[in-house]
């Protein structure tokens, strides 16, 4: 099936019907797996037991930055395709991202307090982060301001590509700046510098969060079909009681 | 499972994830509900959309 075509809501929703439970299955039997391999697999040498801590922060903060990246791709496509499924992917992704953003937060602040004495520094990482997640919530505050979902998409869209700036800063900031945080261990030029023992339950992890992610987005996909639906019939009803 | 001195921060850091997982699977459930039962009841009124009406018309 060629991209354009899921341009049909209609089909996107039949696809989406079958697709949901199929990824949150797979989330479910990787996040099962990758928690079995990761309190089996050794404390590090460094961190001890809260290392434990990275098999679900270093895969929320992946995906709290893909997911603005897809946002932001999304925004491309209602502003220069004017792709009706791209507003919709936009706005049913940004509360996920704000959610995977804010577990990075936590967890991070909870592993930070036994390993660097402190639950938060205001180190570049930390707080490029901490303005991804604020710009999450711009974007959810901006789509409820604008009652019209084309115009609201449109206006989300720009402040989404305004705010794509954070992310090879946050992406950068452990290279750019001198930070508490540690720098890049996986994805680096030279080779992941984890033991594999510790980097394969971290893999599984992030394949489990990302097919988790695929079911929550397209889920919540079908939800925004659902309720532009219900505003155009009630539409209708209000032009035929008038 | 021997989880140390921090054991309390690696728990907590778990609970923390698990409930905002869980609160982002209520939402996507509950929200579908609600639209269901919208469209359920705009159509029980007989508001339905113009390529609906237009499909029972040509029958």
């Amino acid at each position: 099936m060629a991209f354009y075509e899921l341009a049909n809501p209609h089909r996107f929703m039949t696809l989406a019907r079958w697709l949901v439970p199929v990824c949150a299955a797979a989330a479910v039997a990787l996040l099962a797996i990758g928690l079995v391999l990761g309190f089996r697999a050794p404390a590090d040498y460094q961190q001890g037991e809260t290392v434990r801590i990275m098999y679900i922060h270093v895969p929320a903060a992946w995906l709290g930055l893909g997911i603005y990246t897809l946002m932001a791709i999304a925004a491309l496509g209602t502003l220069v395709w004017r792709h009706p499924l791209a507003d919709v992917a936009a706005k049913a992704a940004a509360p996920i991202g704000a959610g995977f953003t804010l577990i990075c937060l936590l967890t991070g602040a909870l592993w930070g307090r036994p390993m660097w004495g402190a639950y938060w520094v205001w180190d570049a990482r930390l707080t490029s982060m901490l303005v991804l997640f604020l710009l999450y919530l711009g974007i959810l505050a901006l789509w409820r301001a604008i009652e019209e979902p084309g115009q609201a998409g449109r206006a989300v869209a720009i402040l989404t590509l305004v705010g794509l700036i954070n992310v090879p800063i946050v992406k950068f900031s452990v290279d750019w700046w001198n930070t508490l945080h540690q720098p890049a261990s996986v994805f680096r030029i030279d080779g992941p510098t984890i033991h594999p023992a510790i980097l394969t339950p971290l893999l599984v992890m992030a394949l489990g969060f990302a097919a988790l992610f695929l079911a929550l987005h397209l889920a919540a996909m079908r939800n925004e079909i659902l309720r532009r639906r219900v505003r155009t019939l009630r539409l209708l009803a209000a032009a035929e009681a008038c | 499972m021997e989880l140390g001195q921090h054991a309390g921060f690696i728990v907590a850091a778990y609970v923390a994830a698990l409930v905002v997982l869980v609160l982002l699977a209520l939402w996507v459930i509950v929200d579908h509900r609600l639209q269901r039962q919208a469209i359920a009841k705009l159509e029980a009124q007989g508001i339905t959309r113009r390529s609906a009406r237009a499909t029972e018309d040509a029958r």
